[in-house]
């Protein structure tokens, strides 16, 4: 078999993976909310509503269906896009949580970003002069990074640049497409805000991991061919420590959509957690399944790209030599 | 003037000396051994020739090379390093980068180090030079084998066209026929591009082949110096001559035994493993024991030997009862089995001694809890006894019975293997498999071992299956000898008859890859 | 133990934890003020001699309030180790000593796990039952479960395949013995370091839970819940943001330094220092 086609196979047996994770997900969120009391049909026609009207409706949406055949209209739904109707924003779920997207995606995106360009190159800085006073400096900067809760570290971020300085706006969001300046800058401190505990890890781990390649005979190697320690990490180490850092970067960039939830209450954007908390509040369950769905979607799809990552840098993991 | 000159060399982790004070020459051309049992510190002075010491070693000394002292600064070190120096290390697999194809490895050396017109070599030349077809260079580290890795080392060790290599331990890792055939491509490429080689090594028979001159180091000393013929031929000092006497294996008290009715017959065994491919389908099976058939006598040592992977293992590990047979069974004392079967009656008569003296030990039990596991085994033995059997056990292996009370990072590798072959014999077995049992020791303590399960033999009347790939260790302890190749039994017979008329073309092999014997 | 103190972070790290901690549980029998006590007289007063951290939105001690936020804090946090250690350890070890499909389930059902961020858990569960601070614990709790199952699995497969667990099969050990007595105190300071680490992640989980109201609600509290509280007032009351949130960072520090110090100082791996150079 060639190597093409042990690529082929890996990635179609994390596809496999990928798609039942995802439907066994769908599962446990769909029957989780189920056993939920309450009516959505008595709900939409209010409490004055006469039995007979809301049997009707109830009739109308398919609830009176067992729960094995909504489950599958809902997930044959969601094949085509049409995630429901939420019954307290009178709104196609699908819809709604795109809007929200629009504010949560690109949050969590630049924050991976700037953690990365930030994060790595402190972390090969440190590795390089272990034990120097800049090593120690960096790390100190990380251990206190990882140990700021992201939602206060906006709180701090707000009172310095936006009430103390005025450089940035405060809080709330300009859409796209009223004025994309304004929306760019009103991501500007969340984005950081989510940034730093990120960036303080990948420090911690980029560094951890190139100290520890750094040991390894293939170091030594390269130093034999005549190569100095910095050269040889350079050109040797540093890929090498990236594949632990790849594993962290998937997980990150999971949680960072999870983060953004948080945040975005610091800063009063309209993001999915804002929609998702609303919906808590009203009890409007398709809206809660509908988001968490995405969001698992977001976070199992984020995985899946960091697994075929890993194979395209470690040839070792193509074959399934590694376990 | 000598092509490589050091004095007074020091190397110290921070109190502790591990190099101490000594001197090295090495002329153009010049082949030197050291020789050294582990820690002896023969590592670390060729890692501090070349200023790759790890963290944490500091060197103090004058290293010269061709009258001109080495430069202080990391990269003209480096780049003198590269460009004078070749060196070749211990374990290929470690030592290659895993993500990065031979071909480029060995290219970045070259571009490193040959950027003057005059210097014509290309990567094609150096893997053809090392017996590597093209195709190899295309791989990644993890698709050769062992002894191909070292090949590719080796032509990266050549690509600057040093007038050094350093060898350090360069076939430790290999097996015996690849080892031998390692060994010649080293000589063979020295003598052709008048190379000096310093040759690190703890096996003195590999130094006598391939140096001129030796050095013997112990506990960071060099004791001894001279050609080859001289030290080896006639040592001055006595730790070099003990350590001549451990390499002849001369078990003092091998005599021929009686041997008695069939113990242990092993009928048609078969063991296939499941392959999957890429797409997890089931592939065809890989045949690691292929219908074997064999019987020990009551009393009899018998030796199974073969090359890596041969499946030699995997047999050991069926009779023992830690492994399941596809096909075929084993029959011991009467009653059949098929591996992880083995009844729990039977299981204390059949010991198995590993090869690690240092995994075979929890280090978070004492060496009595340790050894009183197997005691779990014999239903009807009364708590009690459980002491007084110990204590018969350390002391059959010359220990004193106040060590179970120490933990295992207490003991030296020798002791280890003594207190693993206490734990095997706690139960009174009758059949003791014995897995390598001194390959994972230093060259002095390996003969005490042997002469010990000699003695165990004819005091207990124990019957040995010895795993090995150690045909001169096979020769010294065995009756009898079972070749195997590819889960097949090749060849059988007296030690003497197979090592003096080897029949089967694997046997030729192996016994052509022994190095001779010394003087 | 002397061993262990003798690494500078690690008995720094642990004394400050426990400084920390013990506030915390000093908090149950006896705060300056009782934290239920509203006087909305007092409302917003700066530090004084009296209060020494002043007083929030409703007239609290900051002091009081401090003291046993910390504590469910940390009760949160342990907690949700406790079930992570408790569900996933067992499962990690059986994969690693039955092997097979257990292990195959055991992987798969901590990748599936992997997939659901405790907030996602958070968010369910709130749906559910509503709000609170057990839900925080479980969802957290379950956060840990694949975490922990992974670093046992993870250290045991290493561990596994040393020939003294080969030995204790021939002796007759069953797969459970084997995991419980050779198998699980090997592995033990891997996860003593991640529990560490886990309570510090823990903390920081509970505080965003509580902050965005998915976790600790009134009247209890928990330092997540005093930032809550003071959202809305801190352009105007900063130090009601600032001081809960110095708590946390200075309790995961703490909690981290402990981790890396212990790590230090049992790593095997670290204190064997360069193992080839030596032959």
């Amino acid at each position: 078999m060639g190597p093409s086609a042990i690529m082929t196979a890996y990635i179609a047996r994390r596809l496999i993976g990928f798609g039942v994770t995802l439907l066994v997900a769908a599962m446990v969120i769909f029957y989780l909310l189920d056993l939920l009391p309450g009516d959505p049909a008595q709900f939409i026609l209010g409490i004055n509503a006469t039995p007979d009207s809301v049997a009707r409706l109830r009739l109308q949406m398919g609830l009176d269906a067992p729960a094995y055949q909504r489950f599958v209209e809902w997930l044959g739904g969601m094949l085509r896009g049409d995630f429901g109707m939420s019954y307290t924003q009178r709104a196609p779920v699908a819809s709604l949580i795109w809007d929200r997207l629009g504010v949560t995606l690109p949050l969590a995106l630049a924050a991976m970003v700037i953690s990365i360009l930030v994060g790595l190159p402190l972390g090969i800085l440190a590795a390089r002069r272990r034990g120097k006073a800049l090593d120690t400096s960096i790390m100190v900067l990380a251990q206190t990074g990882v140990a700021i809760p992201n939602f206060w570290f906006g709180m701090l971020l707000t009172l310095i640049f936006a009430v103390g300085l005025r450089w940035l706006p405060p809080g709330g969001f300009t859409p796209w497409g009223e004025d994309s300046g304004a929306a760019l800058r009103g991501l500007i401190l969340p984005s950081l805000a989510l940034a730093l505990p990120q960036a303080s890890i990948l420090a911690r781990v980029m560094r951890t991991s190139l100290v520890e390649v750094a040991g390894q005979d293939f170091i030594r190697t390269a130093r034999a061919k005549g190569l100095t320690m910095d050269e040889a990490l350079w050109r040797h180490g540093v890929r090498n420590a990236m594949l632990p850092v790849l594993t962290i970067l998937g997980l990150q960039f999971a949680y960072l959509i999870a983060g953004t939830i948080v945040v975005e209450n610091v800063f009063y954007l309209p993001g999915l957690g804002r929609l998702i908390y609303t919906a808590i509040l009203e009890r409007d369950l398709i809206l809660v399944r509908g988001a968490t769905i995405i969001l698992i979607i977001a976070v199992t799809s984020t995985m899946l790209l960091t697994d075929i990552a890993y194979a395209v840098v470690d040839p070792r993991l193509r074959e399934g030599s590694r376990t | 003037m000598s092509l490589l000159d050091v004095r007074d060399l020091v190397v110290r982790f921070g109190d502790v000396v591990a190099v101490n004070s000594i001197d090295l020459t090495l002329d153009s051309g010049e082949r030197l051994g050291i020789i050294g049992e582990s820690g002896s510190g023969k590592t670390l002075t060729a890692l501090a020739i070349t200023d790759l010491l790890p963290e944490g070693a500091t060197r103090a000394g004058r290293i010269s090379i061709d009258g001109a002292p080495t430069p202080t600064t990391e990269r003209a070190m480096a780049r003198l390093r590269g460009k004078r120096i070749g060196m070749v290390f211990q374990e290929p697999m470690t030592a290659l980068n895993p993500l990065m194809r031979i071909n480029d490895q060995i290219a970045e050396a070259i571009n490193l180090n040959c950027l003057h017109a005059s210097a014509q070599i290309d990567t094609p030349q150096l893997l053809a030079e090392v017996g590597l077809e093209q195709k190899h260079g295309d791989r990644y580290a993890h698709q050769l084998s062992g002894g191909q890795r070292q090949r590719a080392m080796i032509a990266m060790a050549l690509a600057s066209q040093p007038d050094i290599l350093i060898a350090d331990e360069p076939t430790s890792a290999l097996d015996l026929i690849t080892q031998r055939k390692v060994l010649s491509l080293i000589v063979e490429i020295c003598a052709r591009r008048r190379m000096a080689l310093l040759f690190i090594s703890h096996d003195l028979k590999a130094v006598a082949q391939v140096c001129s001159r030796v050095a013997v180091m112990h506990k960071g000393r060099i004791v001894e110096t001279g050609s080859v013929s001289n030290v080896l031929g006639a040592p001055k000092e006595d730790y070099t001559r003990r350590l001549i006497a451990a390499s002849r294996f001369d078990v003092s008290t091998h005599q021929q035994h009686s041997v008695g009715a069939p113990l242990l017959e092993v009928e048609g065994l078969t063991r296939d493993y499941r392959q999957r491919n890429a797409f997890l389908l089931a592939g065809k099976p890989l045949r690691a024991v292929d219908n074997v058939h064999f019987t020990i006598g009551t009393g009899e040592v018998l030796a199974l030997v073969g090359p890596s992977g041969c499946g030699k293992t995997t047999l050991a590990k069926i009779i023992v009862g830690l492994d399941t047979a596809t096909a075929g069974s084993v029959r011991f004392a009467g009653q059949s089995y098929r591996g992880r079967d083995l009844p729990k009656a039977l299981r204390r008569d059949i010991s198995l001694v590993f090869q690690d003296p240092f995994s075979s030990f929890d280090p978070r039990l004492t060496i009595g809890n340790s050894l009183a596991e197997p005691l779990h085994l014999e239903t009807g033995l009364d708590r009690a006894q459980t002491p007084a059997r110990l204590a018969e056990a350390v002391s059959a292996v010359g220990l004193d019975p106040a060590m179970l009370d120490r933990y295992p990072h207490e003991f030296s590798g020798g002791q280890r293997q003594r207190l693993a072959i206490a734990r095997a014999l706690v139960t009174r077995p009758r059949l003791l498999v014995l897995d390598e049992p001194v390959s994972a020791l230093d060259v002095s303590v390996r003969g005490e071992v042997l002469d010990l399960l000699a003695r165990l033999r004819a005091q207990f009347g124990l019957t040995y299956l010895i795993i090995s790939h150690d045909l001169d260790m096979v020769a010294a302890m065995a009756d009898r000898v079972l070749v195997m190749q590819a889960g097949k039994i090749v060849e059988e017979g007296r030690p003497s008859a197979i090592f003096s008329q080897p029949q089967h073309q694997l046997t030729q092999d192996l016994v052509a890859a022994r190095l001779p014997e010394l003087g | 133990m002397k061993r262990l103190l003798a690494h500078p972070s690690l008995a720094i790290g642990l004394s400050a934890t426990c400084i920390f901690a013990l506030l915390g549980l000093v908090s149950l029998v006896w705060t300056p003020f009782p934290i239920t006590e509203i006087d909305i007289g007092r409302r917003f007063l700066a530090p004084t001699a009296e209060h020494w951290l002043g007083t929030d939105n409703l007239g609290r001690d900051m002091v009081s309030l401090l003291m046993s936020g910390t504590l469910t804090s940390f009760s949160v946090a342990l907690l949700a180790v406790v079930i992570g250690v408790g569900v996933g350890v067992p499962l990690g070890l059986a994969a690693v000593a039955w092997g097979g499909w257990v292990e195959w389930l055991v992987l798969r059902l901590s990748d599936f796990v992997f997939a659901f961020p405790a907030v996602i858990v958070a968010i369910l569960i709130t749906t559910l039952v509503g709000p609170g601070a057990i839900n925080a614990i479980v969802a957290i709790g379950i956060f840990n479960i694949p975490v922990f199952a992974r670093v046992a699995r993870g250290g045991a497969l290493s561990i596994a395949t040393l020939d003294f667990v080969a030995a204790a099969r021939l002796a007759g050990l069953s797969n459970a013995r084997i995991a419980l007595r050779h198998l699980l105190p090997n592995i033990m300071s891997l996860i003593i370091v991640q529990g560490t680490i886990q309570m510090s992640l823990g903390i920081l989980s509970e505080a965003g839970l509580s902050y965005i109201g998915l976790g600790t609600q009134p009247p209890e509290t928990s330092l997540g819940l005093m930032l809550r509280d003071a959202q809305s007032l801190f352009l105007i009351h900063p130090l009601l943001s600032i001081i809960p949130g110095l708590c946390i960072v200075a309790i995961v520090i703490a909690l981290n330094i402990a981790g890396d110090g212990l790590r230090d100082a049992i790593d095997p791996r670290l204190r064997q220092g360069p193992r080839n150079v030596l032959a």
